[in-house]
């Protein structure tokens, strides 16, 4: 079995649809809160075979899109002192930050290297003794445990050439927020299958205890997604709330204990300002005191002293990321935003919901 | 933000390129024939020429199943067939930097007469220039490319509805391979570029008198790229078949785990080819029985409207639309 054929098999597909169909009791909106799911659901065109009055909508599960523009305005500063290279991951590279963006920090000649893992930055500043080379740590549980891999392998080797900039994020607690906000009617929650790899799914518990929401915690491939759309639904029949976990090979109740034990020995949990949702208490992390000396904060302090205060934008990522608006229903979309001339991150991002819906689903 | 300087994405082959080219070129010396199509077509005397050029930067120079030599010589001819003409004559002209080794050069001129060789075309004139190091990354080629039309009228423009589209094979070969071997990634893979010139299927299609209203070979941008222009020339729509786009497991596998979309990977061994429905049957057969056409399949079709939409018809059943590819993609795979 490789897991992606049997998982995109038509019939079976089509059969869920038809199960989901007979499921559904009514209007119910599921909230996904995972760029992949986002992407995946619209690259398949998984809604067309939901239930009529079955939404599926995006959340806040695009890192990318996530990152505040103050930390993107200061990574993009920290490209202009001397002899700095830029490690990032490729899609970052034409998300708008307030003034510029890498791809055009790069055109002016700015060092930017796209680099596919965290250990490519450590052996870029292995090379390069006479630069510093700043990543950008961006991404949720999923990543996070190569940047601590990199941070300690950078520590085991001795360079001071080597810093990370951790923007990185943490999921319960943003969807915490999200469903405390009350903005909006969320019926039910389809749950990120990689990072529950890591942090295993009773970390949602609280989400049918304190909410009475129910979960699913799911893969990425179309039957993958089906199944789990297919638990929430019935939960919502029997009136009952808790996290199924639709994705068992890959993803068990508790964390997977060596990342559990990396993360805790290289990052302290810290407040993080997300896009659209402010600054939301203990949904990031910082770099240990112990590793302090590869924290591009700790190193470059007067680079978030010295950023210009944001200009007025169009842009309503924010709300997008909040669920609040479907891209579809944003003013700019399509007209003034476009993958070409995107004005924020949802648009350009790989798993931005409104990038996601211009490319698949634009009438 | 307006953009003031040019970006890597303005070569990538996606929507940024055509922008560009229409708004710096096209809106200063326009495009002699039909914009838009690879070759442009010139009357001379009683015939027409077809007329193309091309610029070869792709790094590594050397990679599974090509290089940059046999890369000149195909695309330039693989361009010149989408102008249904027989493909006559190459120029070659040389950026070098200085410090590039002889041999290396030595190896790519001989795999540049042997493509040469394979598909009958003469490289007969060229140019030579040398720059200091550092100011250009070891070789870049130019190349034109003249050949003689043996079937007037066929244009990107020209698709009609009811045409029937035919893929020379599989997709997403060459820039796969170049990726993994660039950023040495997904090591034993076993991927390698389907570099290769299609003059013998291309001719010999027109030869057995398949009505051919369009033919475009999918590089950069994929056959998302290609099927998007030709559907903006023709102002027609196109609907694919998901499950007919033939992709080996491969690249698949590689796609997938790099979260490329295949469609928009590059190719340098394909073509695709618009025909009316009453010779597709024919035509298919047609290019299965010639080299570099055994895995040809019949993907997808034309239809009246709505005007310029692409749309996929998913392995589920479900639909969703096929846009012009956008971004950096994959630098420096041509």
């Amino acid at each position: 079995m490789k897991f992606i054929d049997e998982f995109r098999d038509r019939e079976l597909v089509q059969d869920l649809s038809r199960r989901l169909g007979r499921l559904a009791a009514g209007p119910a909106t599921v909230m996904e809160v995972c760029g992949t799911h986002t992407m995946a659901a619209a690259r398949f065109g998984l809604k067309s075979l939901l239930p009529p009055g079955v939404r599926l909508i995006s959340g806040p599960g695009c890192p990318v899109c996530v990152t505040a523009q103050a930390d993107l305005d200061a990574f993009l500063a920290l490209g202009r002192t001397p002899d700095t290279v830029l490690a990032t991951f490729g899609d970052m590279v034409r998300v708008p930050g307030s003034r510029t963006s890498l791809e055009r920090e790069r055109a002016r000649g700015a060092v930017v290297r796209v680099v596919y893992s965290p250990l490519d930055a450590v052996d870029l500043a292995r090379e390069q003794p006479g630069k510093t080379v700043v990543f950008f740590g961006v991404g949720f549980e999923t990543t996070m445990p190569a940047t601590a891999v990199a941070i300690k392998s950078a520590a085991a080797l001795n360079l001071d050439n080597f810093l990370v900039l951790c923007v990185h994020k943490t999921m319960p607690a943003a969807i915490r927020a999200l469903l405390a906000g009350g903005e909006l009617k969320i019926s039910g929650l389809l749950l990120p299958g990689h990072v529950t790899t890591i942090i295993g799914a009773a970390a949602y518990d609280f989400i049918p205890r304190d909410f009475g929401v129910p979960g699913a915690v799911a893969g990425f491939e179309p039957v993958d997604m089906l199944l789990a759309l297919e638990a929430i639904l019935r939960q919502l029949q029997e009136g009952a709330a808790r996290i199924d976990n639709v994705y068992p090979r890959a993803v068990q109740a508790q964390p997977n204990p060596r990342a559990a034990a990396l993360l805790d020995e290289v990052f302290a949990p810290s407040d993080a300002e997300w896009r659209g949702l402010g600054v939301i208490p203990g949904s990031g992390v910082t770099i240990r005191e112990a590793y302090a000396r590869f924290d591009a904060r700790v190193r470059f302090p007067e680079v978030w002293q010295e950023l210009p205060p944001a200009p007025p934008s169009a842009c309503r990522c924010g709300e997008v990321l909040r669920g609040a608006l479907r891209p579809s229903q944003c003013p700019q979309f399509d007209k003034s935003c476009n993958p070409t001339q995107p004005l924020g991150p949802c648009m350009v991002s790989s798993e931005g919901a409104c990038a996601a819906a211009y490319r698949y689903e634009r009438r | 933000m307006k953009t003031k300087h040019i970006l890597l994405s303005h070569g990538a082959g996606g929507r940024e390129m055509g922008r560009l080219i229409e708004q710096v070129f096209l809106a200063r010396y326009g495009a002699g024939g039909k914009p838009g199509d690879d070759s442009a077509v010139l009357t001379l005397g009683g015939g027409q020429l077809a007329f193309t050029t091309d610029s070869f930067v792709v790094a590594p120079l050397f990679f599974p199943g090509g290089d940059i030599g046999r890369l000149a010589v195909a695309g330039t001819v693989n361009d010149l067939l989408t102008a249904a003409a027989r493909p006559l004559a190459l120029s070659a002209s040389f950026i070098l930097e200085e410090g590039l080794e002889i041999e290396t050069l030595m190896a790519i001129a001989g795999s540049m007469r042997d493509t040469a060789a394979e598909c009958g075309v003469a490289i007969v004139t060229g140019d030579t220039k040398v720059v200091p190091k550092g100011a250009a990354d070891q070789v870049f080629i130019t190349t034109s490319g003249v050949g003689e039309v043996v079937r007037p009228g066929v244009s990107g423009a020209a698709a009609r509805p009811g045409d029937r589209v035919i893929l020379t094979g599989t997709v997403g070969d060459h820039g796969a391979a170049v990726m993994l071997a660039r950023e040495n990634l997904l090591q034993g893979g076993g991927l390698a570029s389907d570099v290769a010139p299609l003059t013998d299927l291309v001719l010999t299609l027109l030869a057995e008198g398949i009505e051919v209203h369009a033919m475009r070979d999918p590089t950069r941008g994929g056959i998302a790229a290609s099927l998007n222009e030709i559907a903006r020339q023709s102002g027609v729509a196109i609907t694919i078949e998901e499950s007919r786009v033939p992709v080996q497991p491969g690249v698949a596998a590689a796609c997938e785990a790099l979260g490329l979309d295949v469609f928009q990977v590059a190719n340098e061994g394909k073509m695709l080819i618009f025909v009316a429905p009453g010779d597709a049957a024919r035509a298919l057969e047609v290019v299965r029985s010639r080299r570099y056409g055994q895995d040809a399949s019949l993907i997808g079709e034309v239809l009246p409207g709505p005007p310029r939409r692409v749309q996929v018809r998913t392995l589920l059943g479900t639909t969703r639309l096929l846009d012009p590819p956008a971004g950096e993609l994959l630098p420096r795979i041509c």
